[in-house]
């Protein structure tokens, strides 16, 4: 087996054994982007220079008695919308195109202080808005199980490096399903934590009630170390958590027995491709017959969330993206006489054509005369989402739903009417709403070989139960060793 | 009609910078002045991905002249965004409060020709400074200097409450002295820590109806504010008398011209679409809090001036302007701590301090010499060691180059001549040498007694004790 | 949901966004579409709902007022378009 296809704890496993060095993991990935990366397309900026050099320091000072941390130079890859320094940080926009941050976001300084390697920053959807990573400025990433397919979106690049093996795991963001929905087109395992869990500082907002930071990984082991490694209270972010500290790694125990599970009906219904629906209903018959109990449940304001969830997002786009002027970094046009051209211009080329969908949707709903209607009502609708998972969480541990309606579809053949395409997020964004942790976890592949994902939905700071049950399912059904990637023309 | 029919009607909303060492939602510091852009940090030039984090000494001043305005202050609170665009400010968003601000419902009293009135407040709420924006001489451009943004401000909003320029005048004498005795705020005009937006509209006189309101924007200091509060006015008026109607509009008050102009556009309708920062959790206020603050409050000018009428005996006008200043109040306290004698140190804070502040037009913080000095000097006149138009003079020193005023009077040789003898020999000279005021005297005529002191006072360069030269010469003439 | 150009128009100009006559064009119907389908929240009842009730959930988080400075404006101006003299220049600004 190659080294890109081991998981980091096995590589860690075989770094304890002295079977392997980091200088070899390092080139084993590094190989794997030159060989791949043409094909997936799944970075914006590849950062390996000076890669191997710092894993052969490493290696020396293993070898040399010194301590280091546990995961000192391991690679990862980092959705390009978290702030690096030095390095270019673009959110896949024309608008950030040669932006480098002058400071490091939070996880970084998490990921740099246990020394592990940056191979690249990986594309999305222009400022996270999509949800298949057509919408980059740079490029259109591809599904590593088959190349036509778009890897979903908007942490697309993450999934598909991940899934290609170009990095062993990565860092992705999720407003309205960004982590968990390309990690189920991708065949990969996506954490979006609980509000609040990870911080957003320097996370280039998009959503800022909704963003959170997560995982994406070959498996739920790595997912709870790489959840360790960035979870945690922070002063920089007011609206960072203070909960204690865990190890996550701890609830990596195979056990659902009594573990009571809610089956929403509403994710199960019309909308839903029947063999995702089946390949769903088929995890809860595994985790029955592993002694878990199933029962439906519902969410009756499931069509509502996603309604609640473009008026709030968009909102909070709409301003957060105000800061792109054209004046103090990014983008300016040079076809200006005065200030408003200025304005007008730079926003105008240097945003997408979604991203200007979005900040007029966001613009209108809370301009006057529409405050009330919108905002001021979907703030309300939120507070029901949320007053119902209270309630379903006083039932049930977690709940199952599958995590997107269909599998990967083909790039170039998405809907272009944008409610249509924002109609594919109603699995995802009730979570985002509800501020709740969920886990998207491979449950099989489709009649084309496409990865099919499911979604453990738990409550509030309840990361242990998502990630016990998650792994209990993984363990039993061995996704990885039966499904790869089979990078299809 | 004539203007006389006419009332003025203006509320006042002033903008105060808050005196904390950091800006309200990073660390950078406050400090005016600096290089440009060197007060500031990716979080206040908004740089992506940065997050605001709420200072708290910012709340905590607030609460501060929520109380001292006899405000209630709310038990939950929130910040929200102002969605704008201008170069100044970096996130095209201003932090404030909308709709559920920290203080609201308090009110002031101030001193009119008809009595205290009392100025209704409706809020005050907290919210970031915006940058500046630099204009160079040649019109290549305009460059943006973002020290100011962050700055920690209040609004304070008062109601339409105020009905000439005078009383705008004492309500913002007023409220400077309160910011300044509670030291939340320096109210440096000339710097811009202290700024208001005018609103104003015209009624004729019996109205109860409210007129169209303008609003100027931004001011800094008195002599604008009334000018500008007396320019509008009168174009609101001669707008109506021309049969026409008052347009509600911003204004922005031109010093040079003397005149206000329209700021936007009129198609350009601004729609802030505030709404709550999702970035910021909410401020909430506990009962505990306040009363901790409240005990903490320090005495304010209302009460001081009631004490220095009770306790120091000063007149009612003396206790009024001395504590507007809390620089002059304190300097008054300090210096009867030294001396005990309140009238004289008061007296010279009337004429002669305030006298000389006008002339160099200088603020009270400006004095260059010490309360202890001051004191000093009143305590030498009263143990008789000068008279008090040496002091005068030693005062005028002390302005020049501040110090001891016994090295002052030394330095000079205007030690006061108190000795008997010495006064009974110029007494007698002065009296031998102007024969004629003598028999003027004699005649009934008294102003001639003050002649010869005053010859006595020139021929001793006014060193001689003025009571026992009067009573010499007394005695003398009426031998 | 009826929207027309001119509204798109109005808030193109709030957002700071020039459209082209084709681009008002899709976005006028675009947005009827969304706001139709985002006016559906008014169809859930929130009679005892409070929109400001996540305001009890987590509140008081604040930073103590001491001076951390940057210090670095040349690293704060790196990204700038156009600077001059340590500042961001922009056309001029009439006041």
């Amino acid at each position: 087996m190659d080294l890109y296809d081991l998981t980091v704890h096995e590589l860690l496993d075989k770094l304890k054994n002295k079977e392997i060095t980091l200088e070899e993991i390092n080139k084993s990935y590094i190989e794997r982007i030159n060989e791949k990366e043409n094909e997936v397309k799944a970075f914006v900026t590849i950062t390996d220079e000076d890669a191997v050099e710092k894993a052969k320091k490493i290696d020396d000072d293993i070898k040399n008695g010194k301590e280091v941390s546990k995961l000192s130079g391991i690679p990862i890859g980092i959705k390009d919308n978290i702030c690096t320094k030095n390095v270019k940080t673009t959110c896949s926009s024309k608008m950030l195109e040669n932006f480098v941050s002058p400071y490091d976001a939070t996880v970084m300084n998490k990921i740099n202080k246990e020394n592990m390697i940056m191979l690249g920053k990986l594309n999305m959807d222009e400022f996270a808005m999509g949800a298949s990573t057509e919408y980059s400025y740079f490029k259109k990433t591809s599904n590593p199980w088959d190349l036509k397919r778009v890897p979903g979106g908007s942490s697309g690049g993450s999934a598909a490096a991940v899934a290609a093996g170009m990095v062993p795991w990565a860092l992705g963001s999720d407003t309205g399903g960004s982590i968990r929905q390309p990690s189920a087109f991708c065949g990969t395992v996506g954490l979006k934590p609980t509000y609040g869990l990870v911080s957003r500082f320097g996370l280039v907002a998009f959503a800022s009630s909704l963003d959170q930071i997560g995982p994406i990984t070959k498996d739920v082991t790595d997912s709870a170390i790489l959840l360790n490694i960035i979870a945690g209270h922070d002063e920089m972010d007011s609206t960072s958590a203070k909960v204690e500290k865990k190890d996550y790694t701890k609830s990596l125990i195979r056990d659902v027995k009594g573990l009571k599970i809610g089956l929403p009906k509403e994710y199960f219904g019309e909308g839903i491709n029947p063999e995702v629906k089946n390949a769903v209903m088929n995890v809860a018959k595994e985790y029955e017959k592993m002694g878990a109990i199933v029962e439906e449940c519902s969410i009756s304001v499931t069509d509502y969330a996603l309604a609640t969830y473009y008026i709030i997002a968009c909102a909070e786009a709409s301003s957060n993206l105000g800061r792109f002027d054209g004046i103090r970094y990014g983008y300016r046009t040079e076809n200006f006489s005065n200030l408003t051209d200025i304005y007008k211009n730079s926003r105008s080329e240097g945003f997408g054509k979604e991203v200007k969908r979005r900040i007029i949707l966001g613009t209108y709903v809370l301009s006057s005369g529409y405050y009330d209607a919108y905002y001021k009502k979907a703030l309300k609708v939120r507070q029901v989402v949320k007053n119902e998972f209270k309630k379903l969480f006083e039932k049930y541990d977690i709940l199952l739903t599958p995590t997107s309606p269909t599998v990967a579809f083909e790039i170039g053949t998405r809907s272009n009417n944008p409610l249509e395409m924002y109609l594919a997020d109603i699995c995802t964004v009730s979570i985002n709403i509800g501020g709740v942790p969920a886990i998207s976890i491979p449950c099989g592949v489709d009649s084309n070989g496409m990865p099919i994902g499911c979604q453990l939905i738990g409550n509030h700071f309840e990361e242990e139960k998502i990630l016990k049950a998650a792994f209990t399912y993984e363990q039993e059904t061995k996704f990885r060793e039966k499904y790869k990637p089979t990078f299809k023309k | 009609m004539a203007r006389e029919d006419y009332e003025i009607v203006m509320g006042l909303e002033v903008h105060s910078e808050l005196s904390t060492k950091t800006k309200i939602f990073c660390s950078c510091p406050t400090e005016f002045g600096g290089e440009p852009n060197t007060h500031c940090c990716p979080i206040c030039m908004a740089m992506p991905g940065t997050l605001p984090v709420l200072n708290e000494k910012v709340v905590e001043y607030a609460v501060k002249a929520g109380l001292a305005t006899n405000c209630d202050i709310a038990r939950t609170s929130k910040n929200d965004r102002k969605n704008y665009f201008y170069p100044d400010l970096p996130k095209a968003y201003q932090i404030s409060q909308f709709d559920m601000p920290l203080c609201v419902d308090g009110h002031i009293d101030i001193e009119t020709e008809e009595g205290t009135k009392s100025i209704r407040i409706e809020r005050i709420h907290i919210e970031e400074d915006a940058g500046k924006l630099n204009h160079d001489e040649y019109g290549r451009g305009s460059f943006v200097d973002l020290n100011r943004a962050g700055v920690p401000l209040i609004e304070i909003v008062s109601k339409p409450d105020l009905r000439s320029k005078e009383e705008v005048e004492s309500y913002l004498r007023k409220l400077k002295s309160i910011l300044e005795y509670i030291e939340v705020s320096d109210c440096k005009m000339q710097e811009g820590s202290l700024r208001a937006d005018v609103n104003v509209s015209v009624r004729k006189k019996g109205s109860k109806e409210f007129g169209t309101r303008t609003e100027m924007k931004n001011m800094n200091s008195f002599k604008s504010i009334l000018r500008a509060i007396e320019y509008e006015s009168n174009r609101q008026i001669d707008v109506i008398e021309s049969g026409g109607e008052v347009e509600q509009e911003s204004l922005r008050w031109d010093d040079i011209s003397g005149k206000t102009f329209s700021m936007r556009d009129k198609e350009n309708a601004q729609d802030y679409r505030y709404f709550p920062d999702p970035d910021l959790v909410a401020i909430k206020i506990s009962d505990e809090y306040i009363n901790n603050i409240k005990s903490n409050l320090p005495e304010l000018p209302d009460s001081r001036k009631k004490r220095y009428m009770e306790e120091y005996k000063l007149p009612e006008y003396d206790s009024r302007l001395i504590t507007a200043s809390k620089y002059l109040s304190d300097l008054l306290e300090e210096a009867v701590e030294v001396c005990n004698n309140p009238k004289t140190v008061s007296n010279f804070i009337m004429t002669d301090i305030t006298k000389f502040l006008n002339e160099k037009e200088l603020e009270p913080e400006e004095i260059p010499f010490t309360a202890q000095q001051l004191g000093e000097l009143v305590k030498l006149i009263d143990k008789g060691t000068i008279s008090s138009s040496i002091a005068k003079k030693v005062l005028a020193e002390m302005f020049e180059k501040p110090e001891d005023p016994n090295k002052i009077i030394e330095k000079n040789g205007w030690i006061q001549i108190s000795d008997e003898g010495a006064i009974k020999e110029v007494v007698k000279k002065v009296l031998s040498e102007n024969e004629k005021s003598v028999n003027d005297y004699k005649a009934g005529k008294d102003k001639a007694l003050g002649y010869l002191v005053g010859q006595a006072m020139k021929a001793t360069k006014g060193k001689a004790n003025p009571g026992m030269l009067n009573k010499m010469f007394l005695e003398e003439l009426n031998k | 949901m009826q929207i027309n150009r001119e509204e798109i128009i109005h808030i193109a100009k709030l957002a700071n966004l020039s459209l082209t006559d084709e681009e008002i064009d899709k976005y006028t119907n675009d947005m009827e579409e969304i706001l139709t389908f985002a006016n559906t929240v008014n169809n859930v009842n929130t009679d005892n709902i409070d929109e400001l009730a996540s305001l009890e959930e987590n509140y008081n988080v604040f930073r103590k007022d001491e001076v951390k400075a940057f210090g670095n404006r040349e690293e704060l101006l790196k990204n700038a378009p156009s600077q001059e003299d340590g500042m961001f220049k922009i056309p001029k600004v009439i006041k």
